[in-house]
């Protein structure tokens, strides 16, 4: 057998739980070769960052247990070493970068200190590593890197702080990069620079790379080859573009048959008198303006989709909208009133109408209440809505109407998954029988399978009852499948509104083609399309 | 993609009670202490009943009698005191006192922190700048002076030591409702129910009060035992209880004078306040995890391999 | 940190004013000094002349007037029962109040600290569970009965340490010995707890990845992002000794303000209450200034 850089043989990693042993993978085995892009593909719980965990040895035993299998690193096995052997590897030959690179930079330490870190304690001395440090950070794209060596993590950008990240991981110049999720709570644009300097850095170094992922189109800009994982084990392996031309696994195929963005696009509603129209919506925190003047009209069984990248205002309009925050200035006009200037109790009488749906439903709905409370709740707040004999059946009713059973009342939100727990959330708000639901990221925190399963549910809402949605989203294919028109904000302000189809097919401003260009496709070919396109033009 | 069919065969979700029973089986130092705090709790409702007559009755032939000797009946087990009366039912007896101020101290505290503490997470207004204001005066008041207030002006009972008491704690509740109340506004399901239009009340009461009840019942376990330190030590001093009422503070002053002769006079009293302390901070100890979603898995753990 | 500064010293300020005329207009409700300091049988005009010398014959509100504009050229008054300005008095006992808490705090926090992070890296290890479990003891002893039983047991029955007083090393061990019980089972189980969450963090994770060794990750990664909590107890449990260790001064004879504060209360030496108060409560205020400058030392994120 040819000697592989990294090898996983076999592998099967059990943790002891509550609920008995729960084996996180099972037989799972892979490997990675010198100046080579792996990507291991899979939704949560299916178990794809275990084993990358065990190259690293971060998995704490116990409750964790290494049930069977050999992890070789140029042929030695990692598993029979010492912590310390495996501490001399860390870091030096093998280095890892994490999803969320806020909580995973110490706060209280400058970056500067944190990277020299990494050299000084596989030998280099201190200046050294605080020379290399500067290196590093401009090599990284960091702007002033000596100014930035001394600042802390809090200082710097979520883009920013993925760089200082990866500076730290290469500092030795390790053989093995692995990334897990390394791009997953970023903007597109940026999720794109990562990428891009991940490539880079890659080509440069010849280095593997291993990414952890749930996302095709990481997959297709990224991958030579692919390992989808479901459930704790591989289903499929292959080269990047045969997977995705030619899945075999039936798993395999339903995750690509359920990636946003390849449906039909909306025509649109018919024209008519709006339901709700904006105008000069403003909002001031002190001299921070959150919302510059925005206007727009919301049809009566429209779908509109607000996008933008984090801090373009679009949920602080969601919060406006609904009185959660008050506004500075501007109408809201619905039936003939001001949303923003109502009355205690004529804000009481319109939560009837405009409901919300929010990003976790994990956080959303009340861990200490029953499915039937929560949904409950709406009557008893607004208690001419229904008599309370008819509660139960009318719960049952909901319930049925999003894909639940009634049985699942007297339960608690935490037996249930995240999906499902996105249609209790769901039930919720249409307790209350509203005209509009705002949905804040409402389908962001699921995984690509259920995402697509939860749009279909509001689009089938929507038919049978007439509903408009306001949809926030920062993800432009769920957006380009399901939305009817599409509003593009940026900085508090609107860039540009149109229909689905006139922004995605004929963006008119130079912010929108950039927020398109950055998205990515789950075909690896148009990927590569793309890529070369980028390259032309840098060229 | 078994994520959307309904669950099969639904968590067997055992109900709170019996998940607590069993996280409390798994923690033996937190079995043993909720035990003895039973014992404790019990001598202090019943004990007097039966004991009352006897703990009073002074014997001089059983002056400082030693402890151990089973001669003068099962009462004198642990000695007598320096009147001769039974040291063993006089610690039974001054439990109820003991647990009386301890528990009536917590729970006044309690409601009032908690309800203070609940207006000034909730308002926007003065009254989030004031009622903060109020727990930094009351912590830097002496609680000493204030005893002493109270035993000059008024008398020093039992409930006005309460009152003493409750007052010095107020600021614990205060400051930990608030802060909890400050976090716990900003929770999603905070904000979904005020979409949905619940009132202040209701959300006050139906969604953070649940929320913050556990950190605050922790709380209280952990400061009955500092309240009762601090009741004994006010009697120790002679400026709480006063005879012939008595604690278990009171016992090891008034056994104080005779340390070189007769060690038990003191000694009793004083295992019997560190044996509760030390049981409602483990106790404590043990809620704090069992309370917690993400340590509870410590305690579930060990129950497995226990039963 | 100027404006900071500022609105701490007003807060405190406001704070302080409220407990001078509380404590002024209570501590008058414990009783009249007279009766306490001269003779049952003393004459009428004897007890109008201690009232007058001690400007105890004006109306309440004028007492309390002067002592306010006294107070404005710091004059704390007199004490009646030593018949010296009452800041001196103070300034006395604090002093060794003072020595007191700075030893004691010092030994506790060092060992709190290294204890409670070793029990914390391996929760529920052997050491782990001995250190709890002491800790708990500790937290919940009654320091008057440590104190006796102490007293009998090294000093009656051993005779090796001294039973009161404050002349030699010897006279030391045991006040600090009984005061370090409490505060030492409190802090480390703050530790422990704030190293158990600091331990389970990301960064730490990222630590082990770049194949950091365990000792560093505890006492380099962890241990400055604990020591936040660990710093609000400590400064909890210090003004707690500052405010005076009342029962332990009295046990041992300490001639602290504690010791101070009880007898000035109990013998109605009003001048001296009121100028233990403030002294204690300036000393109080100095020390979580600089608490909060340890926060800022140790937080980047946290600047006033």
């Amino acid at each position: 057998m040819a000697d592989h850089l990294l090898e996983v043989q076999d592998l099967s990693v059990t943790f002891h739980t509550v609920r008995g042993p729960v084996n996180a993978v099972r037989n799972v085995s892979w490997h990675l070769d010198r100046g080579e892009v792996l990507a291991i593909l899979g939704e949560s719980g299916s178990g794809k960052s275990v084993s990358a965990s065990a190259v690293m040895d971060l998995i704490d035993i116990p409750p964790g247990e290494i049930a069977s299998g050999r992890i070789l690193f140029e042929g030695r096995d990692l598993l029979t070493m010492s912590h310390d052997e495996r501490r001399r590897i860390n870091g030096k030959r093998i280095a890892m970068i994490f999803q969320d690179p806020l909580s995973h930079l110490n706060p209280v330490y400058s970056v500067g200190w944190q990277i020299e870190e990494t050299m000084v304690i596989h030998g280099t001395s201190r200046a050294d590593a605080q020379r290399e440090t500067v290196a590093l950070l401009r090599k990284v794209g960091i702007p002033d890197p000596e100014g930035a060596a001394v600042k802390y993590p809090h200082q710097f950008s979520g883009g920013q702080r993925q760089r200082l990240m990866i500076a730290m991981a290469l500092a030795l110049r390790p053989d093995v990069l692995i990334a897990d999720e390394p791009t997953t709570a970023l903007d597109v644009t940026v999720q794109a620079q990562i990428l891009g300097l991940l490539e880079q850095l890659q080509a440069e170094t010849g280095m593997g790379l291993l990414i952890i992922t749930h996302d095709l189109g990481v997959v297709a800009e990224m991958a030579d080859r692919v390992v989808v994982m479901n459930a704790g084990e591989i289903v499929e392996t292959g080269s990047a573009t045969d997977v995705y031309r030619n899945p075999q696994h039936p798993y395999t195929q339903k995750l690509i048959a359920a990636a946003p963005g390849q449906g039909d696009m909306s025509h649109g509603v018919p024209e008519q008198e709006p339901l709700l129209r904006l105008t000069g919506v403003k909002k001031n925190y002190g001299a921070f303006t959150a919302l510059n003047g925005i206007s727009f009209d919301l049809m009566a069984g429209e779908t509109l989709a607000v996008v933008g990248e984090s801090g373009s205002g679009k949920s602080t309009m969601a919060k406006v909208l609904l009185q959660l925050e008050e506004a500075s200035g501007g109408q809201a006009e619905y039936k003939g009133r001001d949303l923003l200037t109502l009355s205690p109790k004529e804000l009481f009488e319109m939560r009837r109408d405009i409901q919300m749906v929010f990003q976790d439903p994990t956080q959303s709905l009340n861990p200490r209440m029953s499915v039937y409370q929560l949904i409950s709740e709406a009557w008893v707040i607004h208690r001419d809505i229904l008599p309370k004999d008819r509660w139960k059946a009318r719960v049952a009713e909901l319930l049925e109407q999003v894909g639940l059973l009634a049985e699942h009342m007297h339960r608690y939100p935490h037996q249930f998954s995240g999906g499902q727990r996105q249609r209790i959330a769901i039930a919720r708000a249409l307790a209350l029988e509203p005209r509009i639901i705002v949905c804040d990221e409402a389908v962001s925190a699921l995984d690509v399978s259920i995402q697509a399963q939860v749009i279909e549910l509001l689009d089938k809402l929507r038919h049978e009852l007439g509903l408009s949605y306001i949809f926030i989203a920062h993800d432009l294919p769920v957006v380009r499948d399901f939305a009817d028109r599409v509003i593009v904000m940026q900085a508090g302000e609107i860039v540009e509104q149109g229909s689905v189809r006139q922004i995605f097919e004929a963006p008119r401003m130079r912010y929108t083609q950039d927020l398109l260009a950055a998205s990515l496709d789950p075909d690896p070919e148009v990927q590569a399309a793309r890529r070369n396109s980028r390259l032309e033009i840098a060229q | 993609m078994t994520d959307e069919s309904p669950p099969i065969a639904p968590i067997a979700e055992k109900s709170r009670l019996a998940s607590f029973w069993s996280m409390l089986r798994a923690d033996k130092f937190a079995l043993t202490a909720a035990i003895f705090l039973v014992i404790v709790i019990a001598s202090a409702f019943i004990g007097p009943i039966f004991l009352e007559y006897d703990a009073g009755r002074q014997n001089l032939r059983g002056r400082n009698a030693p402890p151990f000797d089973m001669e003068r009946g099962w009462q004198f087990f642990l000695g007598g005191d320096q009147l001769g009366r039974p040291l063993l039912a006089r610690i039974i007896v001054a439990a109820r006192n003991t647990m009386m101020v301890a528990a009536g101290s917590v729970a006044a505290a309690m409601i009032i922190g908690a309800t203070l503490g609940l207006i000034a997470g909730n308002s926007r207004g003065r009254a989030a700048q004031i009622i903060p204001r109020i727990a930094d005066v009351i912590m830097s008041f002496p609680s000493l002076l204030l005893a002493v207030i109270v035993l000059y002006t008024l008398e020093p009972s039992v409930g006005n030591i309460i009152i003493v008491l409750a007052i010095t704690r107020i600021p614990i509740y205060l400051r930990t409702t608030r802060a909890e109340i400050l976090e716990v506004r900003e929770r999603m399901f905070v904000q979904a129910a005020k979409v949905m239009g619940a009132s202040q009340s209701r959300i006050v009461f139906r969604h953070m009060l649940p929320v913050i009840l556990p950190t605050l019942l922790t709380i209280a376990t952990l400061d009955f035992a500092f309240v009762m330190l601090a009741e004994s030590s006010l009697s120790f001093l002679g400026i709480g209880i006063q005879p012939p009422e008595i604690t278990w503070g009171l016992m090891v002053s008034q056994g104080r004078p005779y340390l070189t002769n007769a060690w038990w006079l003191s000694f009793w009293p004083g295992l019997a306040i560190i044996l509760t302390t030390l049981s409602l901070n483990l106790l404590s100890n043990w809620m704090r995890t069992a309370l917690d979603p993400q340590q509870r898995w410590r305690l579930e753990i060990g129950g497995k391999k226990n039963g | 940190m100027r404006s900071f500064l500022t609105k701490r010293a007003y807060a405190s300020l406001i704070s302080l004013l409220f407990l001078i005329v509380a404590v002024f207009f209570l501590s008058r409700l414990t009783g009249d000094p007279t009766n306490l300091y001269l003779p049952v049988d003393a004459s009428l005009d004897s007890r109008e002349r201690f009232r007058a010398l001690h400007g105890l014959d004006d109306p309440l509100i004028l007492q309390f007037g002067r002592y306010l504009a006294d107070l404005a050229v710091l004059d704390f008054g007199d004490s009646i029962r030593r018949s010296q300005p009452a800041l001196d008095v103070v300034l006395e006992a604090f002093k060794w109040t003072l020595a007191l808490a700075a030893i004691t705090m010092t030994i506790v926090t060092i060992t709190a600290i290294v204890i409670g992070s070793l029990a914390a890296f391996r929760v529920g290890g052997l050491f782990d569970r001995t250190a709890t479990f002491f800790s708990l003891i500790g937290a919940s002893a009654p320091d008057f009965w440590i104190a006796i039983v102490a007293i009998v047991l090294f000093s009656v029955n051993l005779g090796w340490l001294p039973t009161s007083g404050t002349g030699t090393v010897w006279h030391w061990i045991m006040p600090i010995g009984v005061l370090f019980i409490r505060p030492f089972g409190l802090i480390l189980q703050v530790v422990r707890g704030a190293m158990i969450t600091a331990l389970g963090s990301a960064y730490v994770k990222t630590a082990r990845a770049k194949g950091v060794a365990s000792r560093p990750i505890i006492f380099v990664h962890a241990l400055r992002n604990a020591m936040l909590p660990v710093i609000t107890v400590i400064g909890d449990q210090a003004a707690a000794i500052l405010n005076g260790a009342v029962v332990v001064e009295t046990i041992f004879g300490f001639p602290g303000v504690g010791k101070l504060m009880i007898d000035s209360i109990l013998q109605r030496d009003f001048a001296v209450v009121l100028a233990t108060i403030m002294v204690t409560a300036f000393a109080i205020f100095v020390m979580n200034l600089l608490i909060d400058l340890a926060y800022a030392v140790l937080d980047p994120r946290i600047r006033y």
